[in-house]
């Protein structure tokens, strides 16, 4: 649906986008991750046809974004960083601005703004001006702009940013179920976000792609010790360096030891190797008793900093 | 014409007329032309609307950069800006919709005056043609002066800076004519067809001369394809 080859934007020397290259596939929701300044903001201004790459390319639907501007914006419908709009606008003449631009004809207005006030939540705020709005409805008329024309691409530019946790839920679910039929980018640095949501990822950090995967590859591509998390109960207070001498452990850490015989602690060992066997053996032959012993997860947070710091 | 450009300019009179701004600059613009052309009338004692014309087009100096600053640099400062020029819809048509809509504010303003012509026409004998002609001409001025306000609030994100730039660029226009003898014998004739004001008190006259109207057409077209590629501009940047 997407295709992005070898795109590069430099502003005067800095280069914000680097030679970047990827596809996005119908149905696809792909999270489009980065920290700030990243270059995402600036790649998505060139898929929608805001900006010119110094080089590269952009297909969408087959259609190149210089040649055929206008027919791939009107397959996309975009909702910029801090969704802007017509603040001395009511939300109702919004939507009909929009869909007057949009060449959508006006016998489906009335139609489609029912829709998109369904969809979006907007019943409580129609009639108000979009200045007098929250953050969180400023947003889902922002959503509810880029998705008026039913486009079969969104792409949304942190859409959860200021929103509370309810409105945050709502929204994402909301996204689901629209990757089902549409293309889905969704630019974020909230991860829970990303693997609350995404199919796929991609993590862009100073221009340049890092890494493009499901959140379980890019999970499992974690080049990070392995933690193993471990609960006992035992009067003895040598349990720390008996862990630690260990074979194949490399480092122990007390997370918390109370007056109780309760001790917990995280061992880390070098990936690939299993540790709980020992671990077991050890805590049977010196009669400590396991309560807890779980691997840890690398999280998709562990991935990104990994990546994104150097 | 086309219907993205109507939506546009419907879009920005709405604008204009639910916010005080149409109110407040309209009222403004007939109290002070209103004051201009009743206290000079009884000194002269005579039917003429030749005052009033030579006054507009100084008040427009101010009036019109007021109402142009904030079309363009207001939507570049709060961002909008983003998801107009991600519409399907060209620059151009953008700029023209905000250009007619200014340009309804504009007439809708010269018009109101026709009341002081009325009350003109009860006192005394008017020529009618003259009348016609310079409210024909007031219109082609105020497009000039709004073309040129359109481009300088197309390159900034800043409405002060729109406001000052359109007004310098406006008084050099206006001033152009009534520096001729400090400039060189060559370049006279020159700076005086580039006045608009040599323009407009040829059409105000009452002569309808096709040299004048493409001398502003000209200047629109000039000012407006500027604008155009301004907002164009942000593609290379």
């Amino acid at each position: 649906m997407i295709r992005v080859k070898n795109l590069t934007k430099k502003y005067g020397e800095l280069k914000a986008v680097d030679d970047v290259t990827f596809d996005v596939h119908t149905g696809d929701i792909l999270g489009f991750l980065g920290p700030n300044g990243a270059g995402k903001t600036t790649t998505v201004r060139i898929i929608t046809c805001f900006l010119l790459p110094t080089a590269g390319w952009v297909e969408v639907d087959g259609l190149n974004v210089f040649e055929h501007s206008l027919e791939v914006r009107k397959k996309i419908g975009y909702l910029p960083e801090n969704a802007p709009l017509y603040s001395e606008m009511n939300v109702l003449d919004y939507l009909h601005f929009i869909m007057g631009v949009r060449g959508i004809l006006k016998d489906r207005w009335s139609q489609r703004t029912k829709e998109m006030i369904n969809i979006c939540g907007l019943g409580p705020v129609v009639n108000r001006n979009i200045g007098e709005l929250s953050k969180g409805f400023r947003q889902r008329v922002g959503l509810a702009q880029a998705m008026v024309h039913d486009p079969e691409v969104l792409i949304l530019d942190e859409p959860t940013s200021g929103l509370d946790p309810n409105q945050i839920a709502e929204i994402r679910s909301l996204i689901k179920e629209l990757g089902k039929e549409k293309t889905v980018i969704l630019c974020t640095h909230i991860l829970p976000e990303v693997e609350a949501t995404c199919k796929r990822v991609l993590i862009i950090n100073e221009g340049k792609i890092v890494a493009d995967g499901s959140p379980a590859e890019l999970q499992a591509s974690f080049q990070g010790k392995e933690q193993i998390y471990i609960e006992l109960k035992t009067p003895f207070t040598d349990v720390e360096s008996k862990l630690a001498n260990l074979e194949n452990v490399e480092k122990v850490k007390e997370i918390l030891t109370n007056g109780d015989d309760l001790k917990k602690f995280t061992i880390e060992c070098a990936r690939g190797v299993d540790l709980r066997e020992g671990l077991f053996r050890l805590a049977v032959d010196n009669n400590w008793v396991l309560l807890e012993m779980r691997k840890e997860q690398a999280s998709l947070e562990d991935v990104f900093r990994q990546l994104t710091t150097s | 014409m086309s219907s993205h450009v109507v939506v546009f300019c419907k879009k920005e009179l709405r604008s204009f007329f639910d916010s005080p701004i149409a109110y407040i600059v309209i009222t403004t613009f007939l109290l002070i032309s209103g004051w201009f052309f009743f206290s000079d009338l009884f000194l002269v004692n005579q039917a003429s609307l030749r005052n009033l014309f030579d006054i507009i087009p100084f008040i427009f100096m101010f009036f019109v950069p007021a109402v142009t600053m904030r079309l363009i640099s207001e939507e570049k400062r709060s961002g909008t800006i983003e998801i107009l020029l991600t519409l399907p819809v060209k620059d151009y048509e953008i700029i023209l919709g905000k250009f007619l809509a200014g340009l309804i504010l504009i007439v809708v303003a010269v018009l109101l005056t026709l009341v002081y012509t009325f009350t003109l026409s009860g006192l005394g004998d008017l020529d009618f043609g003259s009348v016609v002609a310079g409210y024909i001409g007031l219109i082609f001025l105020g497009a000039t002066y709004l073309s040129v306000g359109v481009f300088t609030s197309s390159f900034t994100q800043n409405q002060i800076v729109a406001f000052i730039t359109s007004f310098a660029i406006i008084f050099a226009l206006y001033m152009l004519n009534k520096v001729l003898m400090f400039v060189p014998n060559f370049l006279a004739s020159f700076f005086e067809y580039l006045s608009v004001d040599y323009h407009f008190s040829n059409i105000s006259r009452g002569v309808i001369d096709s040299r004048d109207v493409i001398y502003y057409l000209s200047l629109v077209f000039f000012f407006l394809f500027l604008a155009v590629r301004a907002l164009e501009s942000r593609k290379w940047r």
